[in-house]
């Protein structure tokens, strides 16, 4: 079993769901029942998998390591290789993804949105599951960056046609958006390519291979990638296409986008461009820094200024990642194990506000919160796990959001020796305030929608109802996940710290510091 | 179990030490009712009582685990006293990373276990358990409160709607604070810390359907979050000042200098902030008048004996870093000491204005921890602690005892619907006026006892003898004094407009049954007795073994993670005096309310020609209290109201229009851009490569167009486009 994982461990479940939506291009239409059996088969399959390489990963017992690394050639030309592997860094993303599509397409099974067609939708799904879960095994840029870009399209679709409203416009900001950032990233690529001593793709061997670039062309290099991966965080002020995005998309496409998309770009961060190019990090730190404490604050201002429960919670998200990105600026093992965690936190928890708000949107034809009310009383149940989430959300401890939340501030009070502690200490203190205006938005959305009594209009409703057997089959994993690693954060750290440990490049280690930078500096 | 162990104290000093099974596994403590928590919330509604069963098992069992652990605690700390000289008093077998680390200087350490909860940078990060004198002491006080509350509750919202829901929450609550109190970390004392809010939350929101309560319920967690930024910060500069999350280690580096004077005071400070807002300190208590909102119970359990004293139990455990920080044992006035009297007075002179029973409490409470806060801020560490014991019986007594009442009238308004109600609720009556007179301070009830501590731990003005301690705080107990007579004097009129007078409301009210009166009965037992296990030094009047047993017990001596403080000596002067000021405070309002009121009618709660009437600066005091000096109007209108209205709302704005409108100009012009590459130059020029692009456009988007409407090649060029013309902006502007 070990030897067939490590040799395959990795391929099959990347590309076993583009089989699945192969083999479903060839059933017709209207046999939505199959599809939706095919698409649950596959997606389960591949949790099951990613299960097993838990498993195994664990019995390696070398999480700082790639595990099932493959190796082969792909185009030559270029010297781009076909790498795949998982460290304690992209395992809990990995499984993160495999985890959630599946529940999507338990969710989506009785209610597809408008113009229904399950058998694109679904295939939509699996091709997206394919994108994300190769984006966090490749270990070459190329490929890399082709799984990123496979991710794109299928959501582009699935915004701009089971959409609301506004799809269209959503849809195309969101593909143009987040096109020019891979465009610079790309040239970025190119740029590592050509300028590194070794002509390589090879995401393990560039960190050394970088060390020789010019200072200064290594952070135009980073700028590239740092517009890149900062649009699909996204990072103030680069949001802008979230919100729209969110509020916009189905409930399915939001919850994808919340809990996978999003985490590819701060995961770019810190797989490729911190790793790869330290210096230039270090340089770029304190700037992301201030758009992460900025986006953290404005987020939540956004969040304020909100009737829109979708939107809120999209506009949560900007204030979340800025969190992640402050963890990942400031350079330290405790900031970016926070990063890693808080990605896995904000996966789970807004993934499921989104389910939430998807719901609550189907039971009451809105999510004005000013026409919303009384949910506790109408659907005590779901009222409940709203307020659960929500207080997940705004990073209680014992919960899971907090310790994506605490270390990062923690972190950013004695951030990586090269960088100015003043600088960070002030955003620690932003981003700490930040905390307290979480508190107020997603209190107030929970008194709009939770509290008190339902309004007239509604009040006899009976569409609204409480929660469905297969509301509950796609979040009790998401709800048990939230509390389970609340309660015992050691399951996550325990895993990413030896990886998080080893991709801070020696030039960020706190100990030889000095001597990496004076030298970078005198050349 | 329990009687061999208290034998073998006594026979064998040292072979209890190592079976201290319940000090060792007291994360069982907590565990019990956090267990209870899943339990009710998942099968609560199947059973007969509706889950309340499962709490009471619980709590119940946590008591006894603490009372166990308490006595063998007790046993290991008088064997060690007895042993003399027992330096390196072992403790347990092994496997106890910290235990030795306490204990350098000979006295008895904490107990500390932990477990791996986090790792970062291939250290671990533990939680644990620390159990020393502090943390029994307020294991048995949340226990027995708790408990108490626990059966109050099953007559006081029988038949509520969310019953099962209630206790529920009173097991998470029992839990998260039994979790804080015995935390070995930092980082765990945060948890702990944040919990017990969510808690008092969703208690206090427990009738959400009325939006009072739920504003009140979010108020509070608000202003706790606000002290909470404070904790955060703490708790970070401290991890990197110390190295350490450990409590034990934090203390001993603020002890022994290892970390600097700068980074102690400001950890101290931003501590101090979430005091403040845990605490109900000055300026940030607005939130827990409001708090009343919630369930009764819930009042005396969680904003009164347990929840609110969290911030009384930080310092106390961190005292190390608030001693160094703010060189208490200096004499200055420090933030502590300041921010605890004004506490005190802003307290006892709101509590005046308030004609709802459970703000008078709940100001009252404020005061009272105004008191603990100064106490600590003297140094007056061990006077501190025996204030929160005592507070917490008395008043969780008198709490519970206005719940009786509004049980009996329905209603919280002494003026309208009370009066009279001695005769008709004895037991409530003779327990709530036990509650009184400790509260009072007045001898020989236990408020007497652990007031009078404070007030000589303030070491302020030798005339009255005694002093010492850690420097002479005249201010502090200048203002601990007056607030002692305005104490009196609140009460009395309490007492006067609920039980004495004519009754005012409706209906017929009668005593309430037992299940809420014995629990009043042994809050109102414990009020008097709680006093009596620390007496002074030098007393007299009692054997001098049983002279300050609390102190003994509690106070961790020799250990190097707590700082060297001095003790005054008590004083029967000052004794006398604050005895003395607290009658006149009780005259006074006798003088106004039974004799001048009660003349002018039975049912009268007021003078028709009162002081406000007559003098304009009563008038104005009076209107500054009523409004609660201004202070809620600050935060909810002023400063929320600008964050929330103006400040999001224009944040949002400039989201729509500023920063989004560069994008979608961009994509506008970019799409003009297009059409002009596209029909002058791509059809008219370059007609070859048109050709080329086309073909892929169209095969890329065979899928594509059947679900969309055809119109790949516009979208491809838009996107390719708009695509330079945003490099070309974001390379200008960066």
């Amino acid at each position: 079993m070990g030897e067939f994982l490590n040799d395959w461990g990795l391929s099959i479940p990347t590309f076993l769901p583009i089989i699945g939506a192969a083999v479903m291009l060839l059933i017709p239409k209207d046999r939505e029942h199959l599809h939706k059996l095919i698409a649950l088969a596959t997606t389960v399959a591949v949790a099951v998998f990613g299960l097993l390489l838990l498993i195994q990963f664990i019995d390696n017992d070398n999480y700082g390591a790639l595990n099932f690394v493959v190796d082969k050639g792909w185009i030559d030309v270029i010297d781009s290789r076909y790498i795949m592997g998982v460290d304690g860094i992209s395992l809990p993303l990995m499984l993160l993804t495999m985890l959630i599509v599946p529940l999507c397409v338990i969710y989506s099974w009785n209610h597809f949105p408008e113009p229904h067609n399950p058998k694109a939708f679904l295939m939509l799904l699996l091709i997206l599951e394919t994108g994300m879960i190769g984006t966090f095994a490749a270990q070459d840029l190329i490929l890399f960056f082709v799984f990123f870009e496979v991710v794109l399209l299928p959501m582009y679709f699935m915004i701009g046609v089971w959409g609301g409203e506004n799809r269209r416009y959503a849809a195309i900001k969101f593909f143009l958006f987040t096109l020019f950032g891979s465009a610079l990233m790309l040239v970025s690529f190119l740029a590592l390519y050509f300028l590194a001593d070794a002509s390589t793709f090879d995401m393990r061997l560039l960190p050394e291979a970088a060390a020789g670039i010019a200072k200064s062309s290594q952070v135009w290099v980073f700028g590239g990638m740092f517009l890149g991966f900062g649009i699909k965080v996204p990072m103030f002020p680069f949001h802008t296409w979230l919100p729209d995005a969110h509020t916009e998309a189905p409930t399915v496409g939001s919850v994808i986008l919340a809990a996978v998309l999003l985490k590819l770009g701060t995961y770019g961060f810190v797989r490729i461009a911190i790793p790869i190019l330290p210096e230039a990090a270090a340089e770029w730190a304190p700037f992301i820094g201030l758009l992460a404490v900025i986006g953290i604050i404005y987020g939540a201002l956004g969040c304020l200024a909100q009737r829109d429960l979708k939107r809120l919670v999209a506009f949560s998200s900007v204030a979340h990642m800025g969190f992640v990105m402050l963890g990942i600026a400031t350079l330290t093992d405790f900031g970016i194990n926070a990063a890693v965690f808080g990605m896995v936190a904000h996966g789970l928890i807004t993934g499921m506000l989104f389910f939430l708000a998807g719901s609550v949107k189907e039971r009451y034809h809105t999510l004005d919160m000013s026409r919303l009310g009384g949910l506790l009383v109408q659907a005590p149940r779901m009222g409940w796990i709203l307020g659960f989430c929500a207080m997940a959300s705004l990073g209680l401890p014992g919960l899971a959001g907090f310790w994506g939340e605490f270390p990062a501030i923690l972190a950013s009070y004695n951030p990586a020796e090269v960088l100015a502690e003043e600088t960070f200490r002030s955003y620690m203190v932003i981003a700490a305030l930040g905390t307290v205006l979480a508190a107020g938005y997603l209190l107030w959305m929970l008194q709009k929608t939770a509290f008190g009594t339902p309004r007239e209009e509604f009040a006899n409703d009976p569409h609204v109802h409480d929660a469905t057997v297969s509301e509950y089959l796609a979040w009790a994993p998401l709800l048990i996940l939230i509390l389970v690693l609340g309660v015992y954060p050691h399951l996550l750290f325990g895993a990413t710290d030896p990886a998080v440990v080893n991709s801070l490049n020696d030039c960020l280690d706190s100990v030889t510091s000095g001597a990496c930078f004076d030298a970078a500096a005198g050349k | 179990m329990l009687s061999a162990n208290i034998a073998a104290a006594e026979t064998a000093g040292k072979a209890v030490a190592a079976s201290g099974w319940f000090l060792e596994n007291a994360w069982l403590i907590w565990l019990f009712p956090a267990v209870s928590f899943l339990l009710i919330l998942l099968f609560g509604k199947r059973f007969p009582r509706g889950g309340s069963e499962i709490g009471i098992t619980a709590v119940g069992a946590s008591f006894v685990f603490g009372l166990l652990t308490a006595i063998q605690w007790i046993s290991k700390v008088e064997g060690a006293g007895g042993g003399g000289a027992e330096g390196e008093y072992a403790l347990g077998a092994g496997g106890m990373a910290a235990a030795a680390e306490g204990e350098a200087s000979g006295g008895v350490g904490a107990l500390t276990r932990s477990i791996t909860w986090l790792t970062n940078g291939a250290e671990a990060i533990g939680a644990g358990i620390m159990i020393d004198g502090l943390a029994v002491m307020m294991i048995f006080v949340v226990t027995v409160v708790s408990l108490l509350v626990h059966i109050y509750s099953t007559d006081y919202v029988a038949g509520d709607r969310r019953y099962t829901h209630f206790f529920a929450f009173l097991s998470l609550f029992t839990a998260s604070m039994l979790f804080f109190v015995t935390a070995s970390t930092t980082i765990q004392m945060l948890v702990g810390w944040e919990l017990v809010g969510v808690c008092s939350f969703v208690l206090i929101g427990h009738w959400w359907e009325e939006k009072d309560n739920s504003d009140a319920a979010l108020k509070a967690f608000f202003t706790n979050r606000v002290g909470d930024m404070g904790i955060i910060i703490g708790v970070s500069i401290l991890f990197f000042g110390a190295g350490t999350f450990d409590v034990i280690g934090v203390n001993e580096a603020a002890i022994n200098g290892s970390m600097s004077h700068t980074v102690t005071l400001a950890a101290a400070l931003c501590l101090t902030a979430a005091v403040i807002s845990k605490s109900g300190q000055f300026f940030l208590h607005t939130w827990l008048p409001d708090a009343m909102a919630g369930p009764t119970p819930v009042s005396a359990l969680i904003h009164a004996a347990t929840m609110v004293v969290a911030g009384i139990f930080m310092v106390a455990r961190l005292y190390g870093v608030f001693f160094e920080g703010y060189a208490i044992g200096g004499s200055s006035i420090n933030t502590l000491a300041l921010i605890g009297g004004l506490t005190t007075l802003v307290g006892a002179t709101l509590a005046f204005v308030q004609n709802d029973i459970k703000r008078v409490l709940a100001y009252s409470t404020v005061s009272q921890l105004g008191y603990m806060v100064l106490a600590l801020g003297v140094g007056a560490w061990t006077a501190a602690l025996f204030h929160l014991f005592t507070h917490a019986f008395f008043k969780a007594c008198l709490f519970l005892g206005s719940g009786s009442v509004s049980h009996a009238v329905h209603s919280f308004d002494m003026k309208k619907d009370m009066g009279g109600l001695r005769k008709v609720m004895p037991h409530t009556y003779r327990t709530f006026m036990i509650g009184t007179v400790a509260l009072a301070g007045l001898p020989i009830l236990s408020g007497f006892w652990s007031k009078d501590e404070i007030l000589v731990g303030t070491g302020g003005w030798g005339l009255f003898g005694g002093t010492g301690g850690n420097g002479a705080y005249t201010v502090m107990l200048a203002m601990g004094m007056i607030t002692a007579a305005l104490t009196g004097a609140y009460m009395t009129r309490v007492v006067y407009l609920t039980f004495f007078g004519e009754f005012r409301g409706h209906g017929t009210p009668h005593e309430s049954g037992p299940r809420i009166t014995v629990p009043l009965w042994i809050l109102g037992g414990l009020a008097v007795v709680a006093g009596f296990i620390n007496f002074p030094a030098g007393f007299q009047l009692v054997p001098a073994s049983w002279e300050e047993k609390f102190l003994q017990w509690v106070e961790p001596v020799g250990v190097s993670y707590f700082p060297s403080i001095a003790h005054a000596t008590p004083s029967w002067t000052l004794a006398i005096v604050s005895v003395i000021v607290a009658l006149i405070g009780i005259g006074a309002a006798y003088y106004y309310y039974f004799i001048k009121v009660r003349a002018v009618s039975p049912v009268a709660t007021e003078l028709p020609d009162g002081p406000t009437s007559r003098s304009a600066v009563a008038r104005l005091g009076h209107q500054i209290l009523v409004n609660k000096y201004y202070l809620d109007w600050l935060y909810t209108t002023v400063i929320v109201g600008f964050v929330k209205g103006p400040l999001a709302k224009a944040a949002y704005w400039t989201n729509q229009n500023v920063i989004d409108r560069v994008v979608n100009e961009a994509g506008t012009r970019s799409v003009q851009a297009g059409n002009i590459v596209y029909h002058k130059v791509d059809q008219l020029v370059v007609d070859g490569i048109v050709n080329a692009t086309g073909k892929i456009s169209d095969s890329s988007g065979e899928e594509l167009r059947r679900i969309q409407t055809g119109k790949v090649q516009q979208y491809a060029a838009i996107m390719f486009a708009a695509a330079t013309i945003l490099a070309g902006i974001f390379i200008i502007v960066i």
